[in-house]
C-alpha cells in the first residue's frame, strides 16, 4: 500500500447525483449495465418473434399491424435485433459496462481521467438508446435496411419501404450518437490507460482484461469516426439531395429517383471499414476476460502473458486491414479480394495464439468450474467453433456461395455474438461479488450455464448445415419457396431450441437480483485473485481504494508459485510481506 | 509454478506514474485523486488533459479522412459525373492567410505566458479569436458567394463535398473560438491555466493544419 495520504472526497449525498448524474466511474459502469441488460431483453424479444415467425409463418400473431407478419415487418425486426444487439449490448456492456467499471480499478486508479466525460458517454449513448427504440414508433416504423444500412435502400426515403422514411432517419441518429458516445469514452479509455496507472504498473503488469479494453478502445477511437463521417453523408443523402451514395438512373416503384453518380459501394466501405474492427470491439474485451478467469480458476499464470498482450494488439491492428472480405461478392477485383482473402487468414494466427495459449493455461492447472470459469470455457468452445467457419468465409471463392446464406448467420452469431455474451457472463459471475459485496448462486449459475451452452450450439450449428444447402437469410417464409421447402423442419428444431435457451436466461436474471438482496455476503477476494480489484472493499468505496493507493510490485497473474505459502501473490504486496517457504 | 513475469519483485517503475506535483493519481485534477492544481509545478501541463487531447484529435482527424477518402473515390469513379466547382471565391485565400496568421499569434500568446507576461498573453489570445472569428465570417462569406454562383450542397458532388469539408471544418474551429474565448474569460478550475492554454492551442494549430489541408485539396482536386 502506498504510504501516501489523500484526501478522500466527499460523497455525493443527493439521489440524482450519486445514481443517476454520477461522474464515479463504477455508478456509470453499472448504469451501462443496467442499459445493455435492457437492450438484450429487447434484442432477444425480437429474435424469438422472428424464430417463432421462421417455423410458424402463417401464425397469427396479435401484436403485430395486421395480424400475419409481412416480409417488411420481418426485415424491420431483423434491422432493429442486429442494430441494438450489436451497438448496445455488444458494445455497450463489455467496454462500457465492465470497462468502465473495472479498468480504474486495476490499474490502481481513484477515477477514469475525466469523470465528466465519461457521464456524457453514458448518457449520449442512452440518448441513441432511446432514438433507437422511438424507431419503432414513427410513422412508418423501424427501418428495413439491415444493421449495415446498405445504401441505397437506407439512402432515398419512404419510396422504398415503410420504415424507410422516418425509421431510417431515426436509426442514422441514433447511431451519429452512438458513435460520438463512443469516441468520447474511448478517449477517456485511453488517456486513463496512459496516464492513470499506479506505481509499478508497467503495461506488461496490467491484467490482460485491461489490455482488451485498451486496444478496443483504440479501435473505437479509430472506427467510430468513420462510420460517423459515413452516417452524416448518409443522412445528406436522404434529406439534402446529395448523391454520395446513390447512382444515376436509380428506379424505385417506377420512379426515377433524383440522384446521379452515387457509389452504393463507397457506402459499403466506409461502414465496414468501422465494421470489422467493431467486432473486434465486441470480442476483444471478452478474449481478456476469458483469459483472466482461465488463469484465476486454473491457478495458474496465463500461459504467454506477453504474446497474449501482443496478439490482442496483433488482432486490432489486422482488423482495419480486412474490411474488404465483407464485400466479395460487390464485384471487387480479384486481385483485391485476395489480398482481403490472405490477410484475413492471417488473423488466424494471433486467433491461434490466444487459443493454444488458453489451452496452455488449462493444463495441468487445478482447475476449479465455478460458474465464472464455466462461461469462460464457453467462451474459448463458442469462439473456437465460430472462428473455424471465418476460414471458409474468408475464401471468395467460398463466400460467393455461402455470402447471403445462414452459413453466415451462424458464423457471426457464434464468433462475436455468443461468444462476446458468454464474456459478459463470465465477466458478471467473477466480478458481481465485487460489485454488489454478494456472492451469485453457483447451483443456479450452472444450471443458466448448462442450458445456454447447449442450447446456443442447438441454435447456431444447425444454421451452418442451412446455409450450406442452400438457405438464404433474411427471407421472411421459407414455405413460400419451392427449393426451401424441405428446410422448414431446421427452422422448427432451431426456434424451439431458441425459445428454450431464452426462457433459461430467467435462470440468470432471477439469479442476478435476488442475489444483490439475498447472496451470501462477499469478501474481499472471494477467489483468490491477484489483481488490484480484489485488494479494496466489496463494493469498493468512492474512489476505490479509500486513500489507500495501491503500488504494483508483480505481474497480474502470479498464482502457484513455488516460493510462496499461499497460492496466489497479490500485485500489491510488497515483496518482504510475501510469506515465502522455508 | 514460478511467476509469469521475469522482472524481479523488487522493480518498482515509477516513471509511469504522477505528472509533475505532488499526489499520486497523474494527471488527475478532478474528482477521486483529491491533487489540487495548485500542488504542482507552475507552468507545467497536466499530462492526462495533453494526452486526452492528444487522443481526441487522432479520433478527429479519421473523421476527416474518412471524408476525405470519400471525396477521392467519389471522384475517381466512372460516371462520377464530376463537375468541378465552377467559382472559387478568392475570400478563401484570404481566411486561409487569416487563419495562418492565427496560429503565428497563437504561438507568440503562448511564448508570452510561459514568460509570466500576462499582459502580452492575453493581448496576443485576444488577437488569435479575433482572426479566427474572421476566418469564420469569411467562410461565410465564402459560401454566400458559392450559392449567389448557384452551387449549393445538392448542385454537384464536388459542391456536395465543398459544403461537407467546409461546415464540418467551421464547426470545428468554432469550437476551438469558445474555447479560446472561455481561456481568457473564464477561471478554470479543473485545469490549471497552462494546460488551458496547451491544450487549447494543440487543437487550434491542428485545425489550422486540417484547413491547409482541405484547402489544397479542393484546390488540387478542382
Amino acid at each position: 500500500m502506498s504510504s501516501h495520504a489523500h484526501v478522500v472526497p466527499h460523497a455525493p449525498t443527493g439521489f440524482v447525483s450519486k445514481y443517476i448524474f454520477s461522474t464515479d466511474h463504477k455508478v456509470i459502469g453499472i448504469q451501462y449495465i443496467l442499459l445493455a441488460m435492457t437492450a438484450v431483453f429487447v434484442g432477444m424479444i425480437l429474435s424469438l418473434v422472428m424464430r417463432f415467425h421462421l417455423a410458424w409463418p402463417n401464425a397469427h400473431l396479435p401484436f403485430i399491424q395486421g395480424g400475419i407478419m409481412t416480409p417488411e415487418q420481418y426485415a424491420s425486426l431483423l434491422t432493429m435485433h442486429g442494430t441494438i444487439m450489436v451497438f448496445f449490448v455488444l458494445t455497450t456492456a463489455p467496454q462500457g459496462g465492465f470497462g468502465n467499471y473495472f479498468l480504474p480499478i486495476q490499474i490502481g486508479a481513484p477515477d477514469m481521467a475525466f469523470p465528466h466525460l465519461n457521464m456524457l458517454s453514458f448518457w449520449v449513448t442512452f440518448l441513441a438508446f432511446v432514438a433507437i427504440i422511438a424507431a419503432f414508433f414513427v410513422p412508418g416504423g423501424a427501418p428495413l435496411s439491415g444493421w449495415t444500412g446498405y445504401a441505397p435502400l437506407s439512402g432515398l426515403g419512404e419510396v422504398t419501404g415503410p420504415g424507410e422514411g422516418w425509421g431510417q432517419t431515426m436509426w442514422i441518429v441514433s447511431i451519429a450518437l452512438f458513435c460520438l458516445a463512443s469516441l468520447l469514452g474511448a478517449l477517456n479509455f485511453i488517456a486513463t490507460t496512459i496516464d492513470m496507472r499506479a506505481p509499478g504498473m508497467s503495461l506488461f503488469r496490467m491484467p490482460l482484461t485491461v489490455w482488451g479494453w485498451f486496444v478496443t478502445a483504440i479501435l473505437g477511437l479509430l472506427a467510430f469516426g468513420v462510420l460517423l463521417a459515413g452516417g452524416v453523408l448518409l443522412l445528406l443523402d436522404r434529406s439534402a439531395g446529395t448523391s454520395f451514395f446513390i447512382p444515376a438512373g436509380t428506379v424505385v416503384n417506377d420512379q426515377l429517383q433524383p440522384h446521379s453518380g452515387g457509389s452504393p459501394l463507397l457506402w459499403q466501405h466506409l461502414f465496414w471499414f468501422f465494421g470489422h474492427p467493431e467486432v473486434y470491439i465486441a470480442i476483444l474485451p471478452g478474449m481478456g476476460v476469458a483469459s483472466h478467469v482461465l488463469s484465476t480458476f486454473s491457478r495458474k499464470p496465463v500461459f504467454g502473458y506477453r504474446a497474449m498482450a501482443g496478439a490482442i494488439c496483433a488482432i486490432g491492428f489486422l482488423g482495419f486491414m480486412v474490411w474488404g472480405h465483407h464485400m466479395f461478392v460487390s464485384g471487387m477485383s480479384p486481385y483485391s479480394g485476395f489480398a482481403f482473402s490472405v490477410l484475413t487468414m492471417s488473423i488466424g494466427v494471433p486467433s491461434a495464439i490466444k487459443t493454444f495459449n488458453w489451452l496452455g493455461t488449462l493444463w495441468n492447472g487445478k482447475i476449479q468450474f465455478k460458474s465464472p470459469m464455466l462461461f469462460a470455457l464457453g467462451f474459448v468452445s463458442l469462439f473456437v467453433s465460430g472462428g473455424l467457419s471465418g476460414l471458409f468465409l474468408a475464401q471468395p471463392a467460398i463466400d460467393n456461395r455461402l455470402h447471403a446464406t445462414y452459413y453466415v448467420v451462424a458464423h457471426f452469431h457464434l464468433v462475436m455474438g455468443v461468444a462476446a455474451i458468454f464474456g459478459i457472463f463470465a465477466a458478471t459471475y467473477f466480478w458481481f461479488p465485487k460489485m454488489f459485496g454478494r456472492m451469485m448462486s453457483e447451483p443456479l449459475a450452472k444450471l443458466h450455464f448448462w442450458f445456454t451452452f447447449i442450447g446456443a450450439y442447438l441454435i447456431f450449428m444447425p444454421m451452418h448445415w442451412l446455409g450450406i444447402a442452400g438457405g438464404i437469410r433474411r427471407y421472411a417464409d421459407y414455405t413460400a419457396v419451392d427449393f426451401l421447402k424441405p428446410l422448414q423442419n431446421v427452422h422448427y428444431f432451431m426456434t424451439i431450441a431458441a425459445f428454450v435457451t431464452g426462457a433459461a436466461q430467467l435462470f440468470f436474471l432471477f439469479n442476478f437480483f435476488w442475489s444483490l438482496k439475498h447472496g451470501a455476503k462477499a469478501s474481499k477476494n472471494p477467489w483468490n485473485a491477484t489483481t488490484l480489484e480484489w485488494s479494496t472493499d466489496s463494493p469498493p468505496p468512492l474512489d476505490n481504494f479509500d486513500g489507500h493507493y495501491p503500488s504494483v510490485y508483480r505481474g497480474p497473474y502470479e498464482f502457484s508459485r513455488l516460493d510462496t505459502v499461499d497460492d496466489f501473490t497479490p500485485q500489491n504486496i510488497p515483496p518482504a510481506e510475501v510469506k515465502r517457504n522455508k | 509454478m514460478p511467476g509469469t513475469t521475469a522482472t524481479p519483485d523488487v522493480e518498482l517503475i515509477h516513471s509511469d506514474h504522477g505528472g509533475t506535483g505532488g499526489g499520486s493519481s497523474g494527471g488527475n485534477g478532478q474528482g477521486g485523486g483529491g491533487n489540487e492544481p495548485s500542488g504542482r509545478a507552475a507552468g507545467v501541463p497536466q499530462r492526462t488533459y495533453v494526452t486526452g487531447m492528444t487522443v481526441g484529435l487522432g479520433g478527429i482527424l479519421m473523421f476527416f479522412m474518412a471524408l476525405v477518402s470519400a471525396y477521392i473515390v467519389r471522384k475517381g469513379m466512372p460516371n462520377s459525373g464530376w463537375v468541378p466547382l465552377p467559382v472559387f471565391p478568392r475570400v478563401l485565400w484570404l481566411n486561409t492567410a487569416i487563419l495562418l496568421a492565427s496560429s503565428v499569434t497563437l504561438a507568440r500568446s503562448r511564448k508570452l505566458f510561459r514568460a509570466a507576461d500576462e499582459e502580452g498573453f492575453r493581448h496576443w489570445w485576444g488577437v488569435t479569436t479575433i482572426l479566427g472569428l474572421f476566418f469564420l465570417v469569411g467562410q461565410i462569406i465564402a459560401w454566400r458567394q458559392f450559392a449567389q454562383a448557384g452551387v449549393y450542397m445538392a448542385t454537384n458532388a464536388s459542391s456536395s463535398f465543398l459544403y461537407v469539408f467546409t461546415v464540418a471544418h467551421g464547426l470545428h474551429l468554432a469550437g476551438g473560438v469558445i474555447a479560446l474565448v472561455s481561456v481568457l474569460f473564464r477561471p478554470t478550475h479543473r485545469l490549471t491555466r497552462s494546460t488551458a492554454t496547451e491544450v487549447v492551442s494543440m487543437y487550434w494549430h491542428f485545425m489550422d493544419g486540417l484547413w491547409v489541408f482541405l484547402f489544397l485539396l479542393l484546390i488540387l482536386g478542382r
